[in-house]
């Protein structure tokens, strides 16, 4: 774990998405937290919980009309992204902040080269000459372990596996040194064994560099195996916020619970899986006050009135429930 | 913990055709075009009811073959000479709304006649070619290989041979008259919406719910027409609403050049053939069937370009 | 969690293979071989899961059960019926006993079609007769079965979330009362909680209409949970056929101890040494001759392995494996 102090300060990011019909989508709604050099926080949550669109925000890549991001700070090494004008933002970009996604087919160009394209990176942050570039590219290739980097250059995107091009993606993201890593479902699209491969890979990268990494993901298995902390959100918001050990072992947010519950691997030998009924609300059309009330078990009548905030219970574990203490001690 | 309750969608029910509608609805553009697509059709419909000789004692309400050679060649908006013209010859409401040509026709209901060809013309031949192409197209793209390879390269030899040329040669060969046209026109049309409609069907043969519909156990003709073709039209409708207007255009092309309709019957294209050798001295001759044109076309073109967004499915709203 | 009922489905020997045309006149150049001698049994009212990361053949083989493509050869038993040898008619009075399900909740559904049209097309063609009412009432009966509001037939596919399609998906399929339904990675595409209420209802309608499932996945945890057996594919090859638990917990194969080793669990605090393995996974054309899973193998035996196909052996009673190094 890393501690030397915070390298990317975010508080209380908002992002709305209005349509031109209807209600405006709140797809963050005051997401805050912390990342230390060196450490892997992991955003966890299912599909529209936010976690991708705070990513963007953080990259400022939210599409303009219709996205908005209306308040937030995201302070890295000292400079607030969020209000940063465009063309110093593009400096940043892909240089001290980066972010890998889930298709790395979409990522690539398919006309061009990998290594041109990530040469390309290279020289958009730094001035180098054409050589150093392609000795630095092939440096880097080796470094995310493609084996024969330098044949491997000369490769179109469609010539290389998923794993391969995902790992084209990270190596993009260290040509810079980039000391803040997201990687939004980097291993969704990627067969198990080549999961694992990248997983390792990023942690490595992690520990070597010193940056840190923002893992976003569905998956909580992916989780316990390499995070360090736990960031869960449901609905827009942080539900839950906690070092991963403590996470798994005692959750203390209805929802973290009944996820980890639903999870076959946590029920072996049981005929049927306990889940959470209902499903996850559409982001324009949100239950008032506590998004989670209507599929909580613990509900009660201010859950349905005043929105909880994000409250400490011990260090380092934070979680944004009314009926807390209670229902933990049913347990 | 129980899942006692049953699910549903939360959101009013709508048909794909209304959300279809609804993002055709924001394009103002298209909308425009619409109407504008719209007030031709009633214009054209109203000119042939107004033209025709329903009755021979009374002759048409505004007839486009009365010739008045007192009055040729008036701008828009001449009243009509009385002392000249017989009172059975004088235009409705007594004023040439849009002038008149070199025989003393009024160029209104000329025009108002001539819509009514475009019209006729653009619909049925681009009707027979979509007909045409959806039935190759479908074949294609359904069955493959071989079937697929002879009709494409049968695509290909159609489109090498230049489309105008071979109009004309078969006019001038067998004759014009509308009914050639739009027959010529049609089956020398039907290439790009067989394209089309088999690069549609080569997708959706892959998509799982024909696989589903094949599990069931359903025919192949089922299959096809209940399955794949109404997925299969959208890019149809778009090409068929620009394919009226580009007919429109060879329509006029043809009677510009004196294939078209046979006298007296007028069209778009005799009028502005009529008003080459006039062109400075009566300017609207070839102004008013110019510019009738050009909004036609346009308006075609830009609610085609409305209906393919609108029927783009990424554009849908879609549940979580 | 199965009777041995019986056999429902008995597949030996099948293999498809797909060529690969090359040059202007498209001459086949080689062969994937997608499925290269397949074996594997169902019971009645039992769960077959068949596990293997992508290009391992799993979903080929689901659809050539249901001849939805061709078998190039092999035998496919049906209930007692050979299903490669019928006709097109005979066919099609059998598929309405053999049904699939599919990953994407998205674009298994005819978009053009209401829920109610989807769900009651198989009555319509094989239940003639029946009044509208019927089918209306069979349609509202089977939406409710999968969880969903009866209003739901008058509704649009795309008006729905993914598990909820999901469900719809289910409801065609079991319209028909079918014996066995291939599951081709139907939670794949859900997010957990949503998986959950899926697995859920399928095991529900297996002991309610003793439905036997060929359940085809990536995720060894959710296989696990559904099936009472799993068979591991490897590059068109089942390479390791047992009791679902038995093959979880005692993995015989070195692929499947790879994969199991893998596979992340959801506890930070179990430490699993994982099993590298060299490499990407390979691509089906022309494969390697010998053992397909050679090249990556961290048991290998060079004597033997690169040159000899192994057979697939009977190792420990029930547990089958397909390999030269494993006693």
């Amino acid at each position: 774990m890393g501690g030397t102090g915070k390298l990317l300060d975010v508080r209380d990011i908002r992002v709305t998405f209005r349509s031109s019909d209807g209600p405006p989508a709140r797809a963050v709604e005051g997401v805050s937290f912390a990342l230390d050099a060196g450490e892997t926080l992991a955003i966890v949550g299912e599909s529209g919980c936010g976690k991708s669109v705070t990513g963007l925000a953080l990259m400022r890549l939210i599409p303009s009309p219709p996205g908005i991001i209306e308040t937030g700070q995201a302070i890295l090494e000292g400079t607030d992204l969020l209000t940063l004008p465009e063309h110093q933002m593009r400096d940043i970009r892909g240089g001290k902040i980066a972010m890998i996604f889930q298709e790395p087919m979409t990522s690539l160009n398919p006309v061009f080269k990998v290594g041109h394209q990530i040469a390309e990176a290279i020289h958009v942050h730094q001035d180098i000459s054409k050589e150093d570039a392609r000795t630095r590219v092939i440096d880097l290739l080796g470094r995310v372990q493609i084996p024969s980097p330098a044949e491997r250059f000369e490769s179109y995107p469609h010539q290389l596996s998923g794993g391969m091009r995902q790992r084209v993606m990270i190596a993009m993201a260290l040509a810079c040194n980039s000391r803040v890593l997201i990687a939004d479902e980097p291993t969704t699209a990627l067969d198990v064994t080549i999961q694992a491969q990248i997983l390792e890979l990023l942690e490595g990268l992690r520990d070597q560099t010193g940056m840190g990494l923002i893992l976003i993901t569905h998956d909580l298995a992916v989780v316990a195996g390499t995070a360090n902390r736990v960031a869960v959100m449901y609905a827009g918001r942080i539900v839950e916020q906690s070092p991963v050990a403590e996470l798994f072992a005692k959750p203390l947010h209805p929802y973290t619970r009944g996820l980890l519950k639903s999870i076959p691997s946590r029920n072996v030998g049981q005929a049927k899986l306990p889940v959470i009924p209902g499903t996850v609300p559409e982001a324009s059309n949100k239950p008032a006050a506590c998004h989670f009330h209507p599929r909580c078990p613990y509900a009660r009548d201010i859950c349905r009135q005043e929105v909880p905030e994000l409250r400490k219970l011990s260090p380092g574990r934070l979680t944004r429930c009314w009926a807390l203490g209670d229902w933990l001690d049913e347990e | 913990m129980t899942e006692s309750k049953l699910q549903t969608a939360d959101k009013p029910s709508r048909t794909p055709f209304q959300e279809s509608w609804r993002i055709l609805r924001r394009n103002r553009l298209a909308m425009a075009g619409m109407v504008f697509f719209i007030a031709f059709f009633l214009l054209a419909l109203a000119g042939v009811i107004v033209t025709q000789e329903w009755d021979l004692r009374r002759g048409a309400v505004m007839d486009p073959t009365t010739i008045r050679l007192a009055d040729k060649l008036k701008p828009p908006m001449t009243r009509c000479s009385e002392s000249d013209v017989p009172a059975t010859d004088r235009p409705l409401f007594g004023v040439y709304l849009l002038g008149t040509d070199s025989l003393g026709r009024d160029v209104l209901s000329r025009m108002l006649q001539g819509a009514w060809v475009s019209l006729t013309v653009g619909f049925v031949a681009v009707g027979l070619s979509v007909a045409i192409g959806i039935f190759l197209g479908g074949l294609a793209g359904y069955f493959g290989r071989w079937v697929d390879t002879i009709i494409m390269r049968f695509v290909d030899i159609m489109l090498c041979i230049p489309r105008f040329f071979l109009i004309l040669t078969v006019l001038a060969l067998w004759g014009g008259g509308i009914f050639k046209i739009m027959l010529v026109v049609g089956i020398t049309s039907w290439m790009g919406t067989t394209r089309f409609v088999r690069a549609e069907f080569l997708s959706l043969r892959r998509q799982d719910f024909v696989t589903a519909a094949r599990a069931l156990g359903l025919s192949d003709l089922r299959i096809i027409f209940r399955h794949m073709l109404p997925n299969a039209l959208a890019p149809v409708l778009v090409s068929a609403t620009i394919g009226i207007a580009g007919t429109i255009l060879l329509e006029a092309g043809l009677s510009f050049l004196g294939f078209g309709v046979p006298e007296p019957h007028a069209t778009w294209g005799k009028i502005l053939d009529d008003g080459r050798k006039y062109l400075f001295d009566a300017p609207w001759l070839t102004f008013t069937p110019g510019f009738a044109i050009l909004i036609v076309v346009l308006s075609f073109n830009l609610f085609g370009e409305g209906l393919r967004d609108a029927f783009n499915p990424k554009l849908r709203e879609r549940g979580a | 969690m199965s009777d041995q009922n019986g056999t429902l489905l008995d597949v030996r020997g099948l293999k498809k293979y797909f060529p690969v045309r090359k040059g202007f006149l498209r001459r086949v150049a080689a062969h994937v071989q997608a499925v290269d001698g397949v074996d594997l049994s169902v019971a009645k009212g039992g769960c077959l899961g068949l596990v293997g990361e992508s290009g391992c053949g799993k979903t080929t083989t689901g659809r050539v059960i249901l001849r939805l493509l061709e078998p190039d050869a092999g035998q496919i038993t049906f209930d007692g019926v050979d299903v490669a040898g019928l006709d097109r008619s005979e066919m099609r009075q059998l598929r309405r006993h053999m049904q699939i399900i599919f990953q994407d909740p998205f674009s298994s559904l005819n978009p053009r079609f209401t829920v109610g049209g989807i769900v009651s097309e198989g009555l319509k063609v094989f239940e003639r007769g029946q009044g509208r009412r019927a089918i209306r009432e069979r349609v509202a009966e089977l939406l409710r079965i999968v969880g969903l509001s009866p209003d739901a037939a008058n509704r649009y596919p795309h008006e729905f979330s993914g598990g909820q399609r999901q469900r719809i998906g289910i409801a065609r399929a079991i319209a028909l009362n079918p014996k066995f339904i291939v599951c081709d990675e139907p939670v794949s595409a859900l997010d957990v909680s949503i998986q959950a209420q899926v697995i859920n209802l399928l095991e529900e309608l297996q002991e309610r209409f003793g439905l036997a499932y060929l359940f085809i996945a990536h995720d060894l945890s959710v296989v696990r949970h559904i099936s009472d057996e799993i068979a591991v594919m490897y590059l068109g090859w089942i390479v390791e056929r047992g009791p679902a638990d038995a093959v979880c917990e005692d993995p015989l194969h070195p692929y499947t101890r790879a994969l199991l080793s893998a596979v992340p669990v959801a506890d930070p605090s179990t430490h699993r040494e994982r099993i590298p393995l060299e490499g990407d996974v390979p691509t089906p054309v022309n494969p390697p001759p010998g053992c397909r899973f050679c090249p990556r193998c961290f048991m290998r035996d060079d004597a033997v392995c690169p040159t000899q196909v192994p057979e697939v052996r009977e190792v420990r009673p029930g547990r089958f494996v397909r390999c030269h190094r494993v006693e």
